[in-house]
């Protein structure tokens, strides 16, 4: 790259707006990135990140605004537009062909001949080797990990010689060591003088990597600011529009007992291959119990058979010294255990997404009414009390939950499992893709029964949460416990080893 | 008799060929096409009637090709730029097209002297079985290789070209990466659209042409109505069967043409099974096809992931 285009702007954008249908989700926002640096896009749920990005990536056609790449401005209106000016996307959910290769998807799309097998797996090893990256171009996609996904996402841009490289949420799913990787991929890109927006919630990463840190809020650019010159807290008001403190609290329950003890459990995965590979740990009322691992390490398995809703292969499941391994939801209310599960997937297994808040709450408590018709209005109070209390915001009870913000629909999901009185609360990625402000309310949700001598089970992805929320760390590596931490004394390091395997002394 | 048997297969397996690859270009772009049925039937009134009129078979297999496309130009229209639901109108193309076929032919019958359709004499002699000096003759494999009207050996051709087309070329892993993810396709550049209306328009003129084989060749050159007769139901599953790979459809429209002959060839002597039973054969084999792979979970060996799912790039 020379110096003399290095001065240019890779991208500048002027006023751009975009509505979809009502809702303005980009209004008047500028947004500048030069060649040779690392820009940082912070923005809260809905504040219009991905929106702006899949515009440039010719997803989406602004209304109104100019976009200039390299100086000149241009009209990006298909995908291939977008390629063929140098800008590579990294979507949040990749956008790879499963049952392809790596080579196949890295080529697909792209203008040349088909080249040999030979050639181009030695064309993409070249390039993975100019950038430090690790790959098997014949392994199938479905096969890989999620941070191998990944580079082969990242080598699909660079194989296309982009030089301005988009990322929305790249870390949301890596180890810290996947992360550290990653980061100096991109610095040896921004050596290399390329551009690159980083899409990001975390704010420790924000001010590891990025230059300079572009906020939106609500749909428009609030500020640009230098990323030394600020910190965390500047940029969450920024985000937020008020302070938030950015500590959580870790309150302690002197009256712990002892509410499930898991003996030997053994669970197999749907197709078949070990979930659980003979897990024994205990729960305690009054406590956090944090779960770390990477995915697919038996997360699902473990809350899914704690829940009753997946075969117990071996292994036992006690209460107060009374058998529930196996035990369907009723019974297990009648062996004096309160189950309630906040599943990963919110509105395909935990919430009926085309039905009201009302609907969802009765799918809780329908049980409870007596006679041949369905009481609607207990429900309806229920769910009136919920956006209250919880500050759920959404047009009304009558609309359909799959048309709330991400936040909004772990509140209504959240608070119904709460509202039926549980002592034992298993949560899986509750605070997946939501923003700060969510992300403490739900904390506080969480830290609210764990007082109230609720056992909460966290399973979790961001490790800096879990040391600071959880009482304990369980780790969970191919369905194995690593070990069993205290969240006070243990590091993410020391978890990131245990999480590939290395296993720490059980505490 | 095993050599008769087969030879009987063969010919009975041609026009499903058709259908077959005509339905594999489409789910290969995630068009689950249901119309099949009906595109063979427009096909085979466009080629037949062609075919009487003009006594020319070259332009009889052009009205068929053309008559499928036109079926399939509407599917294509509604499924890829209305985004209407794609069973619903693949049935709905299916119901069209026979209807369609038959109200013409019925039109024509009326309307002609003798009250019947008869290709004219140049064109059944076309359409006749080829005879090649000295390769006919051979005992066996002659028989075999070389006693075949001119459509067996078009759809052996297009059968070998498809599939270089879907695995060897650069379009045909395009091709094949919207079939299975739409968005990854469309993200990665590849002109999405170009390439459905493409793959869907081609494969109805494909399976146009098998129309015309059941017309012109199974039905004797006599117009029936109805005569694509189901053929185009059993195709939609030889695709499982062939595993959505053109040149394995070969061997599978064998098998399923020796399905349909089977009856003529087994003695009565040796088996007393009625003859719905062996109607029934085909699709029995295919619903263990595909218990078979639903029990192998491969995950190359699969229907294309985004079949029968509508792409729309800005839906969110």
């Amino acid at each position: 790259m020379s110096s003399e285009i290095k001065k240019e702007y890779a991208i500048e954008c002027k006023g751009i707006r975009k509505t979809f249908g009502k809702v303005v989700a980009n209004d008047d926002i500028d947004l500048t990135v030069r060649y040779g640096e690392i820009l940082a896009l912070l923005g809260e749920n809905g504040s219009g990140k991905t929106t702006l990005m899949n515009m440039l990536s010719g997803i989406y056609h602004p209304d109104r605004g100019t976009i200039k790449i390299g100086g000149r401005e241009v009209c990006i209106n298909t995908p291939k537009d977008s390629i063929g000016l140098g800008i590579g996307m990294i979507h949040q959910h990749f956008k790879l062909v499963e049952v392809m290769s790596a080579m196949d998807n890295i080529v697909l799309g792209t203008k040349e001949k088909r080249l040999k097998p030979k050639v181009l797996k030695e064309k993409i090893l070249q390039i993975s080797e100019q950038f430090g990256l690790e790959i098997d171009p014949e392994k199938k996609i479905y096969d890989m990990s999620v941070s191998e996904k990944q580079t082969v996402e990242i080598l699909k841009v660079l194989y296309r010689g982009a030089n301005i490289l988009i990322l929305d949420e790249p870390t949301a799913v890596l180890t810290p060591q996947e992360t550290k990787k990653l980061f100096s991929i991109l610095k040896r890109m921004r050596e290399k003088g390329n551009a690159v927006i980083i899409i990001t919630h975390k704010l420790n990463e924000v001010m590891e990597i990025s230059d300079r840190v572009t906020i939106l809020r609500k749909g428009k650019s609030m500020d640009t600011v230098m990323t030394a010159e600020t910190d965390e807290k500047k940029l969450t008001e920024l985000m937020v529009g008020r302070q938030v403190s950015l500590s959580i609290k870790r309150p302690e329950v002197k009256d712990r007992k002892k509410m499930l003890s898991i003996e030997d459990l053994v669970v197999s995965k749907a197709d078949g291959t070990t979930g659980l590979d003979h897990v024994s740990f205990d729960l305690y009322g009054g406590e956090i119990l944090g779960v770390a691992g990477i995915a697919g390490s038996g997360q699902k398995e473990l809350c899914e058979s704690l829940a009753g809703l997946m075969k117990i292969d071996s292994g036992k499941v006690m209460h107060n010294d009374k058998d529930i391994t196996g035990m369907g939801f009723e019974e297990m209310t009648q062996a004096g255990v309160r189950m309630s599960f906040v599943p990963e997937d919110r509105l395909g297994m935990g919430l009926v997404a085309s039905m009201d808040m009302v609907g969802n709450m009765l799918l809780r408590s329908y049980r409870n009414n007596k006679g041949f018709f369905v009481d609607r209005k207990p429900a309806r109070q229920l769910a009136e009390s919920l956006i209250e209390k919880l500050e759920i915001l959404t047009p009304g009870v009558e609309t359909p939950v799959r048309r709330l913000s991400g936040g909004n629909v772990q509140k209504v999901l959240l608070g119904r499992e709460i509202e039926s009185n549980p002592n034992v609360l298993i949560t899986a990625y509750p605070v997946r893709g939501l923003d700060v402000n969510s992300t403490y309310r739900i904390f506080d949700l969480l830290n609210e029964q764990k007082e109230k001598g609720v056992a909460v089970m966290f399973v979790g992805e961001d490790l800096d949460a879990l040391l600071e929320l959880a009482d304990r760390i369980l780790v969970l590596c191919h369905g194995k416990i690593t070990g069993i931490v205290d969240a006070r004394e243990t590091t993410k390091e020391k978890l990131g080893l245990m999480m590939t395997g290395i296993t720490e002394e059980v505490s | 008799m095993i050599i008769k048997f087969l030879v009987a297969a063969v010919l009975a397996g041609a026009p499903l060929l058709f259908g077959t690859m005509g339905e594999i270009l489409n789910e290969r772009v995630g068009h689950l096409n249901l119309g099949v049925e009906g595109m063979m039937s427009l096909g085979a009134c466009g080629g037949f009637m062609i075919g009487y009129w003009t006594d020319n078979l070259f332009l009889a297999i052009i009205a068929a090709f053309l008559a499928g496309m036109m079926g399939a130009l509407i599917y294509a229209v509604l499924t890829v730029f209305l985004m209407a639901d794609q069973n619903v109108t693949g049935l709905t193309l299916t119901i069209f097209g026979i209807g369609l076929s038959n109200f013409i032919g019925e039109y024509m019958l009326d309307r002609s002297p003798q009250g019947t359709l008869k290709l004219p004499e140049h064109i059944s002699a076309q359409l006749s079985n080829i005879h090649v000096k000295g390769l006919s003759d051979i005992p066996v494999v002659g028989e075999l290789l070389f006693t075949y009207n001119i459509f067996v050996y078009l759809g052996v051709v297009l059968a070998v070209i498809l599939g270089y087309y879907l695995f060897k070329t650069k379009v045909g892993l395009n091709v094949c990466a919207i079939g299975e993810n739409p968005a990854a396709a469309d993200a990665a550049g590849i002109p999405i659209t170009q390439l459905k209306l493409f793959n869907i328009l081609l494969g109805g003129g494909i399976c146009g042409i098998g129309g015309a084989y059941s017309a012109m060749i199974i039905c004797g050159g006599v117009w029936i109505s109805n005569c694509v007769n189901g053929l185009g139901w059993i195709a939609v599953a030889l695709v499982i069967f062939a595993n959505w790979s053109p040149r394995k459809a070969i061997f599978g429209s064998l098998v399923f043409g020796g399905f349909s002959v089977l009856k003529y060839y087994i003695p009565k002597s040796l088996f007393q099974l009625p003859n719905a039973f062996y109607d029934a054969l085909p699709f029995l084999v295919t619903a263990l096809v595909l218990v078979m792979t639903s029990i192998r979970q491969s995950k190359d060996k699969a229907q294309p992931a985004s079949c029968g799912v509508n792409y729309f790039r800005e839906e969110r």
